[in-house]
Formats: C-alpha cells, sequence, structure tokens
C-alpha cells in the first residue's frame, strides 16, 4: 500500500475538514463549553451529529451497523479534531471502546448507541499519574457468579459523562477487561476538570459488585485486548496530535507573514524563517510515521506495536514544539486567552499525555528493540 | 496486484540463484562500494559478478526505460525490487553519480542521442562521473558559478576553476556547470555541460578532509575544447538542469538518514546500553525520530514515483536525514567511548567509527547545506516572504 492517502480517504478529509471547521470550530465549540463551565466539557448535539456523518461507525464493522473502515480513516477524523481542538468523545468512544468490544455481546448492546452518537464510553485504565498499563493494581476478587472491582483509576477521559466504562484490573490469573455502566452501586465518580477545558474523571470503586457477563473477552486474557485497545487509542491521538501540531504552526505561519516589525515582515528574519521551516519537516515526518502505524494497525501486521509507539512519541514532540515555537513567534498576543495559539499549547499537553508520553513509547520503542 | 505478486515470487527466485552469499554481508566501510567506471576497482569477483548480473538485467536502474539499459519497471515492482533486496541483504550492486544524478537529468532534459550514448554507459557502470558545480566563489550560492565557457563555432571553450569535486581523480567524465552569458541575470547564464576528464587541458589536485580521506579535488580548467553537442538542455538555461539535478542528489543524500541496514541503534549497541540509562534514553529518541524518518522516506518515494510530491520536498528530506545521520554518529561515538576514539589501531579496524563520525559532517553541508535547505522550505512550501 502507497504510504499516501487513497483517492477515497482523501474525500473522507475534504468532508472531515469541512464538517469540522463548520460544526467543531473553536468558537462553536471548544470556548463554548469552557465558558458555560460545562460538567462534561462538550456538546451532545455534536456528538449526535457525529453519528449523522457515519463517523461514529469508522472502525465498526458492516455487519453491526457500521463503516467498516480502518485506523486510517479514524485517524482522519482526528486529524481534523485536533485541528479545531473539536471537543468530543470520538477518540475514547468510537475508537478505543470500539476496540475493545469489537466480537463481543458488550459491542450488540453498545454499539447502536454510540453510533447514534448518543452513547458515551470511557476507559479506566491509568490509576496513578504516568501511564503505567503494565502495573494495574485495581483488583477484581471472585464474588458469587460475578467479580468485586475495588481501587480507583484517573485521567478517565469523558468519565463524568460516560454511560459505560471498560475498566483493567487485576485478577490474579492476569488482566481482565470489564463492562461496568454508570450508576452501579459503589462507584463513584468525580469530575475534574483538566488544563485544556477536557474532563478527566477520577473514579474509586468500592466492592463494586459485576456480574461474570460483565468480562469483555476472557477472564485473565484482557492484555491482548487492552493492547489492540491501547494501540487504537495511541495511533489516534498521534493523529490528533498532528492535526494540533499542523493548525498551531499554520495560524504561526501566516502570523510572520502578517506582522511588521522594524519595518518589515517578522516572516522575512531568517532566524524565524528556518524554525517555521524545521518544524515543518518535523511534522511531516510525524504524519508520516502516523500513517504507517495505522496502515500497519488496519493490516494487523506485526511491526504496528513498534510504529503506533513511534508515531505517538513522535507526533508528541512535533506537536509540542508546533505549539511551544507558535506562542513564542506571536510574541505578546500568544499569551492571551482572547487569541487562540494558547489553547493549542494546551491541548497538546493532554494529547501528550494521554495514552503515554514521548518518554513512556520511547522507552518502549527501546524494549521492543531488545535494549 | 496478483502480477506483483508473480513479480515478487520471480525477483526473489532471482536474487536468491544470483546475488553471491558475500554480497548479502553488510557494507563494512567504503571500499565495499563499486563505482565502476573505465578501469573498474573490484573488491572480490563476487562483487564484479554481481555488478554484472545486475546490469545485465537492468536492475542497476530498474525504473529506467529498457532501450536506455534498465529495467522498465513500474514504479510499484522498482518498490518491490527495492523491498526484496532489502530483505535478502542484497547490496547496492553499483554507486554512482551517473545514476543518482546525472541519469534522472538526461532522462528529462537530454537529446535523443545524448540519452542513447551516455544512459547505457551509466546503467552498466561503465564510465564513473563526477560532478563540476562549487567553485571557490560558489558555494550556497551556486548560481553564481563563473567557470568561463565560449562559444568557437566549432567547439565550445571552457576556462576557470571547480572545487569541492568529489572523486574528481578518479572520474572519467564530469557534467559541469559553467557561465556562456556574463551579461545576463546569474541564473539566465548558465549552461550545463558534459565531458571527458582526459581532455587536453583538465587537470586535479586532491584535498584531504579532517577525515584522513581526500574524496574532493579542486579541479582546473585550462582551454578545454568541448564539442558542441555535449550541452545539455538549452544554452543558457543550465539552471533548471542544475535544479532538477539537485533534486536527486539531495534524495540521494537523505537516504543516509535510514543509516544502511535499517537495523535499530539501539539493538546494534545494546551491550553498552546497559549501563547507561542516560545514554540508551538518548538512544532510544534516536530510534524514535530513525524510524519515523523511514516512514517518511517511503512517503516520499512513493509520492514521488506517483508524480504527488513538492519540488521543495527533497529539502525536507535532505535536512532531515542528513541531521539524523549526524545524531546516529554522535551517538555511536558517545557507545564506542575510548575505544571508538582510536585513530589506527587493529581493534578499530582502521579507525571505522571516528571516520564515518567525521565524514557525516559533511552529510549537511554537500549538496546545499541545512541553512539553504531550510530557506528553500521557507520559501517555497510556507511561502514566507523573501528579504
Ligand atoms: C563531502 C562533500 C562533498 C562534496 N562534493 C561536491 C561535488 O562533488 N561537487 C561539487 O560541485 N561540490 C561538492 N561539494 C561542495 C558543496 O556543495 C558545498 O560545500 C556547499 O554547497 C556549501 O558551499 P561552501 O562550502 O562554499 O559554503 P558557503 O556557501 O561559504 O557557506 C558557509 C556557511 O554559510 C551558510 N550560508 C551561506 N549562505 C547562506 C544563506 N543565504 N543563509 C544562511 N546561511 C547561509 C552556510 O549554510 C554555511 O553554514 C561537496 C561538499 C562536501 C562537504
Amino acid at each position: 500500500m502507497p504510504l499516501y492517502l487513497t483517492d477515497d480517504q482523501a474525500m473522507l478529509r475534504d468532508t472531515a475538514r469541512e464538517f469540522m471547521a463548520a460544526e467543531g470550530s473553536i468558537a462553536k465549540q471548544y470556548r463554548k463549553y469552557r465558558d458555560m463551565n460545562c460538567k462534561d466539557g462538550f456538546g451532545h448535539a455534536l456528538w449526535k451529529q457525529f453519528g449523522e456523518m457515519g463517523f461514529t461507525g469508522i472502525l465498526i464493522d458492516e455487519a453491526d451497523g457500521g463503516l467498516g473502515l480502518g485506523h486510517v480513516e479514524a485517524g482522519i477524523v482526528l486529524e481534523e479534531i485536533g485541528r479545531n481542538l473539536t471537543p468530543s468523545p470520538f477518540l475514547v468512544t468510537a475508537v478505543a471502546v470500539v476496540e475493545a468490544l469489537r466480537g463481543t455481546r458488550h459491542g450488540e448492546r453498545w454499539y447502536p448507541g454510540i453510533l447514534a452518537g448518543e452513547t458515551v464510553a470511557a476507559l479506566a485504565v491509568d490509576e496513578g499519574s504516568k501511564h503505567r498499563p503494565e502495573a494495574i493494581a485495581m483488583t477484581a476478587e471472585r464474588s458469587g457468579n460475578g467479580f468485586r472491582l475495588s481501587g480507583r483509576k484517573q485521567f478517565v477521559v469523558q468519565g463524568a459523562s460516560a454511560d459505560v466504562f471498560v475498566v483493567a484490573a487485576d485478577t490474579t490469573d492476569g488482566l481482565t477487561l470489564f463492562s461496568v455502566e454508570k450508576g452501579t452501586k459503589g462507584l463513584e465518580i468525580e469530575g475534574v476538570r483538566l488544563a485544556d477545558a477536557s474532563i478527566g474523571a477520577r473514579l474509586e470503586f468500592d466492592r463494586v459488585e459485576v456480574d461474570a457477563d460483565a468480562v469483555i473477552g476472557e477472564v485473565g486474557r484482557g492484555r491482548d485486548v487492552l493492547r489492540r485497545v491501547l494501540n487504537a487509542g495511541r495511533a489516534g491521538a498521534a493523529s490528533e496530535l498532528v492535526g494540533v501540531g499542523s493548525q498551531a504552526m499554520a495560524m504561526t505561519v501566516d502570523y510572520l507573514k502578517q506582522r511588521k516589525q522594524f519595518g518589515r515582515l517578522i516572516g522575512e528574519f531568517q532566524a524565524l524563517q528556518h524554525r517555521a521551516a524545521h518544524l515543518y519537516s518535523e511534522l511531516e515526518i510525524a504524519r508520516a510515521a502516523t500513517l504507517k502505524a495505522q496502515q500497519l494497525l488496519s493490516e494487523d501486521a506485526e511491526e504496528a506495536d513498534m510504529m503506533v509507539s513511534v508515531a505517538k512519541a513522535k507526533s508528541g514532540q512535533a506537536s509540542a514544539l508546533a505549539v511551544q515555537e507558535g506562542v513564542q513567534m506571536h510574541g505578546g498576543i500568544g499569551m492571551t486567552d482572547e487569541y487562540d495559539i494558547g489553547l493549542y499549547m494546551k491541548r497538546d499537553r493532554v494529547l501528550n499525555e494521554l495514552f503515554g508520553d514521548a518518554s513512556y513509547h520511547a522507552d518502549k520503542v527501546a524494549r521492543l528493540n531488545g535494549y | 496486484m496478483a502480477d506483483l505478486e508473480t513479480f515478487r515470487r520471480e525477483a526473489r527466485a532471482w536474487l536468491e540463484a544470483n546475488c553471491p552469499a558475500e554480497m548479502r554481508e553488510p557494507v563494512r566501510d567504503e571500499s565495499d562500494y563499486c563505482w565502476g567506471g573505465r578501469n573498474p576497482l573490484f573488491k572480490s569477483d563476487a562483487q564484479k559478478a554481481w555488478m554484472e548480473r545486475m546490469a545485465a538485467r537492468g536492475w542497476t536502474v530498474p525504473d529506467w526505460p529498457r532501450e536506455y539499459g534498465g529495467g522498465g519497471l513500474s514504479p510499484a515492482e522498482t518498490k518491490v525490487l527495492r523491498q526484496e533486496m532489502a530483505a535478502a541483504g542484497a547490496r547496492n550492486p553499483l554507486m554512482s553519480f551517473g545514476i543518482s544524478m546525472l541519469g534522472p537529468a538526461l532522462l528529462k532534459y537530454g537529446t535523443e542521442a545524448q540519452k542513447k550514448r551516455f544512459l547505457p554507459e551509466i546503467a552498466r557502470g561503465e564510465i564513473r562521473w563526477c560532478q563540476g558545480y562549487s567553485e571557490p566563489n560558489a558555494g550556497s550560492d551556486l548560481a553564481s558559478v563563473a567557470t568561463k565557457c565560449e562559444d568557437r563555432g566549432d567547439h565550445w571553450l571552457v576556462n576557470g576553476q571547480k572545487v569541492w569535486t568529489s572523486y574528481a581523480d578518479k572520474a572519467d567524465w564530469i557534467f559541469c556547470l559553467v557561465r556562456t552569458d556574463p551579461e545576463a541575470p546569474k541564473h539566465k547564464g548558465i549552461s550545463f555541460i558534459l565531458f571527458d576528464m582526459r581532455t587536453p587541458g583538465v587537470s586535479t589536485k586532491p584535498i584531504l578532509l579532517i577525515s584522513g580521506n581526500s574524496p574532493f579535488c579542486e579541479t582546473f580548467f585550462d582551454d578545454v575544447k568541448v564539442p558542441k553537442d555535449q550541452v545539455v538542455g538549452e544554452v543558457n538555461k543550465g539552471w533548471d538542469v542544475a535544479k532538477y539535478l539537485l533534486g536527486h542528489e539531495r534524495e540521494m543524500i537523505s537516504g543516509m538518514g535510514l543509516g544502511g541496514t535499517g537495523e535499530s541503534l539501539g539493538a546494534a549497541l545494546a551491550e553498552r546500553l546497559k549501563d547507561d540509562p542516560i545514554l540508551r534514553a538518548d538512544v532510544a529518541r534516536f530510534d524514535v525520530d530513525a524510524m519515523a524518518f523511514r516512514a517518511m522516506s517511503e512517503r516520499f518515494i512513493d509520492e514521488l514515483k506517483a508524480g504527488r510530491a513538492h519540488p521543495a520536498q527533497p529539502s525536507i528530506m535532505k535536512y532531515a536525514g542528513t541531521e539524523l545521520n549526524k545524531a546516529r554518529h554522535e551517538l555511536i561515538m558517545a557507545a564506542g567511548g575510548s575505544g571508538a576514539l582510536e585513530w589506527e589501531s587493529e581493534r578499530s579496524k582502521g579507525g571505522k567509527a571516528p571516520r564515518e563520525w567525521l565524514r557525516t559532517k559533511a552529510n549537511s553541508i554537500e549538496g546545499g547545506t541545512s541553512e539553504i535547505q531550510l530557506g528553500i522550505v521557507a520559501k517555497h512550501i510556507l511561502e514566507l516572504p523573501g528579504t
């Protein structure tokens, strides 16, 4: 497969680009929900529109009512989400959780709501301040014909408005994933507003009883599903980061062409030109790595794990460079809330942390390479 | 795509049968490359056989037309062949400025007679070419070349000096930028000319580098007579040819960013990284960059073959690839410690590590410096205003 978008994919990109710029724009979504101090952090009406556009079904098989497309297509939508800082449950619900529920009865239960843009689902993996899915402490003890879950989760994106959680817990024989509905007794949810105005909940499981049906896949065999889920989420986050970085760069390059100091456009200064060109080159490399990771994921190729980590690390670094250079090259105005560039800096920071930061993934690349 | 699978199987079988085991060993140093030429230096019979077998199939230049000595393969087939060569660990059969630089320029700008005359020789590795671009006062500002080329009716007369001409002393022919109209604005008075290095009046003098090698020369032209039909493209419009060729040169140099086999640097240095967590972290970050760049290279080649690449894209590749290659060798030196400092010793294979490290420092200078590449990206891709 050539490493660029096919005609169909380019068409999807154009559609998503137009839609997100019109409906998901910063003024209409990000600022609106932030400024009203919305407890969900996003608009449900837009989520419904995602459903009408078919975006929510990109990764759902045709037999289950979805479009049966792949990770490249999901990434295309996420890049546009990133460009517009569109607050939406798309990444976690329609990419990560959809992957978790694939081929299970839970899929039958939740896919229709997800397809319609009505259901919000969240992923409860992280327990400490850093992403360490290798060391999950939450326990699930057998109890009657079911399990009893105890422990804490944090950084549960959209957790405050989720109808259902995919929860990773230790069942002594291994890791098991559970589907836990909102309102289950003993589950406490505290919505936390993050630096970028999105909501990342803390969850407290105080001996939460679930029956055996809550298990996703097989007991003790959750590692493999979690790997798939995280790969999907990480590749998706990489695309969103590429979108965040690309738009921050586009705004900066525009600014360089407008702002005058010393009687000339600041874009004429070579020191700034070279930094902008370096930034462009880093973002293009991140974009290629991300597309490669998504192609490999869709082919279910062996090298996918490695390339996903490369993509998440590289796009995180490139996007961080883009927002930092963006704010710097905007000068004082870059520090104001009124001007959008600073919002990109906040979103980048959150996305960089989500599903493992660049150091986590560089370490993973090292391990996969045997050192 | 069934055809492509058939092609893959055939290519694999052919490589299996024809690529000598010795030519599947990783390249150890520069002397492992075969450069061809009038008086070719083969390191072994296997190297000679490998070059000749590949040339006979047109696979030294798989995507050139058959009538010019190429393999006539489609872009997709070429990609498959490269993948199969990589999978077999097969070495590049022929290093050649003719293949990576002059050939593409001739294919685009040459007359039919020039293509018929020069391309098959290049494909078979019979003539070794050198590049006469830089002059003492024309490096980054290449369009200010001053080497004089006068129309003397039945021939051209060339006088002047080139510098940094890599392997000029070993080359058979030179492709050269010369000034044919001194009155015109600098980009408009340049022509692109080819001639035999044995022509009377051509002389070369090697320049020693910090790596201890001397691949470059000063090259002098003193009343060199060149036949009229050896200008490529239109007279005074050589800058177009020069730029097109530079795009290919940059693409070739950016390939160095891939560092040969594509094996992870950390895997190669694993033993040394065990007790050095900070170095391990640096190498891990490097491996991320290197693998991401590998994807970028694949995308670039795919876009190029499909005619979708921006004309300034080779500048990104050249910039990113060469900076990466320098970083790779910094890390190799750091991991090697004092052992990597040995310049002459048995164990260090004659100072392979420090010599290669020094060589890579030229990557971001040759073929246009990193500053020049960034300037091109800023101007032609980001469309930032000029000064
Ligand atoms: C290993 C090697 C092999 C080579 N092989 C060949 C060959 O085969 N044939 C050939 O013709 N040439 C060859 N060259 C020459 C090479 O192309 C030139 O060295 C190169 O283009 C730089 O020119 P210069 O050395 O004159 O440096 P200068 O142009 O003098 O540059 C000096 C410094 O100034 C910076 N600079 C210059 N202009 C600008 C600007 N506008 N903005 C910002 N910074 C600027 C440069 O980036 C550099 O850092 C080779 C060079 C090397 C190192």
